[in-house]
């Protein structure tokens, strides 16, 4: 049998005892690595978005340049792919998909969800968007255009979504709780 | 070097018929026409990191492509008709994208040719 | 000209594929396992220190075969790119590893 064949949760295991023997990896650097890896969420886009609401500066920074705008936020970026922000606005609506991997901008938005890694988002993201969304309850107003974003290379996308109304006046911490994971993705939009 | 405006054409190349590979450049988009959006840097060629071969930098790009266009050549007997989704819906034009709605996908400089 | 449904298409390249469009997408949160944690954490180290590279799992995440490429979960998938690089690389051999897979 073909060993790649093996169970996973073996092979993973086989792995494991093979690298830490010849000092490759140890399981301290696991511990270490998982623990530093389950840090980033979406909180930490969250609170990037609050932030733009709120300071046009900062809107701007995104916009142009959203890896710095992320260390501005203390977000480690080193050594990852850059960030890509793309504005929804009045008139554009954006929604981010790898239709080849899951490429994800895990650094301010952490591990990505399920549904994102599936077949059928993948897929449908591209041809039936307007479907695929409606599937989150999603609908655009009339003649709203669709920016569909396929992440196929080096760089990595988040949607900065419009401030709700009957926010205003709010501080950047309420603005950060209403936004959730798919409103950066684009298959959501914030709502109060 | 691509411009800003730039029409291209992504081109019609298969090379997955040809033996183990690894591209970036999704099937949908092959012979697709577009415009740049943006250069967005230099990075190393995928096609060779991903077999640990010496890889050159080559210029990334952000490319626009009518979406409803890129469906509604398909064939007709791959009309897609979707019964199992609460309701039974024809994605007409083959896609649920409406008129103006555009795809935007990085794409490496030797995918693509740029038209006149 | 050759419109591109009409050709052969590598299976992990899904933009648009037809067999899709009319599968729902699950919506709901699944927590991640222990496993993937593991793994994801795996290939983190692995980048890090320089013997595989993210171009280098994708490759071998491709090269999968389609009916285990839609049966698998993501990190499973992962782990197999990971040993088939990590052979591939000469960091383990393939004895070494069935060696290790028998003695469980």
């Amino acid at each position: 049998m073909n060993v790649l064949e093996a169970d996973s949760e073996k092979l993973l295991e086989a792995v494991l005892g093979l690298l830490k023997g010849k000092g490759v990896v140890t399981p301290e650097e696991i511990t270490a690595r998982i623990a530093s890896t389950d840090s980033a969420s979406p909180a930490q886009g969250a609170r990037m978005v609050a932030r733009a609401w709120t300071d046009p500066e900062y809107r701007a920074l995104m916009l142009r340049d959203g890896t710095v705008a992320a260390e501005a936020m203390d977000i480690p970026m080193r050594g990852l792919p850059p960030l890509g922000v793309l504005e929804n606005t009045d008139e554009v609506h954006n929604l981010v998909v790898c239709t080849l991997c899951s490429c994800y901008p895990r650094a301010v938005l952490g591990y990505p969800p399920f549904w994102f890694k599936s077949a059928a988002y993948r897929a449908r993201a591209v041809r039936d968007p307007r479907g695929l969304i409606a599937e989150w309850g999603t609908t655009l107003p009339e003649g709203m255009q669709l920016r569909v974003v396929d992440s196929t290379a080096d760089y990595r996308w988040m949607v900065l979504p419009r401030r709700p109304h009957g926010t205003e006046g709010w501080s950047v911490e309420q603005l950060a709780a209403i936004v959730r994971e798919g409103d950066m993705i684009g298959v959501t939009i914030p709502s109060v | 070097m691509l411009a800003e405006g730039d029409r291209v054409r992504v081109k019609l190349d298969w090379p997955e018929t040809r033996g183990p590979c690894h591209i970036r450049t999704p099937h949908y988009l092959r012979g697709r026409e577009g415009v740049v959006e943006r250069r967005l840097g230099s990075f190393r060629n995928p096609e060779d990191l991903a077999f640990a071969r010496p890889a050159e930098e080559r210029d990334l790009y952000h490319v626009r492509f009518d979406l409803p266009a890129i469906w509604q050549e398909a064939d007709a007997s791959e009309i897609v008709v979707c019964e199992l989704i609460e309701q039974t819906y024809l994605l007409e034009d083959e896609t649920s994208a409406g008129a103006g709605d555009v795809i935007v996908v990085e794409l490496f400089e030797h995918w693509l040719e740029k038209l006149a | 000209m050759d419109l591109p449904e009409d050709q052969p298409r590598a299976h992990h390249d899904l933009g648009g594929v037809s067999k899709f469009m009319c599968e729902p997408v699950d919506t709901s949160r699944h927590a991640l396992t222990e496993f993937d944690r593991t793994v994801d954490a795996l290939r983190g180290l692995l980048g890090a220190k320089a013997v595989m590279s993210v171009d280098e799992l994708r490759r071998g995440i491709e090269a999968i075969p389609e009916a285990d490429y839609h049966r698998l979960s993501y990190y499973q998938r992962w782990i197999r790119s990971i040993a088939d690089n990590l052979m591939v690389h000469g960091v383990l051999t393939e004895a070494e590893l069935r060696a290790a897979l028998e003695a469980k």
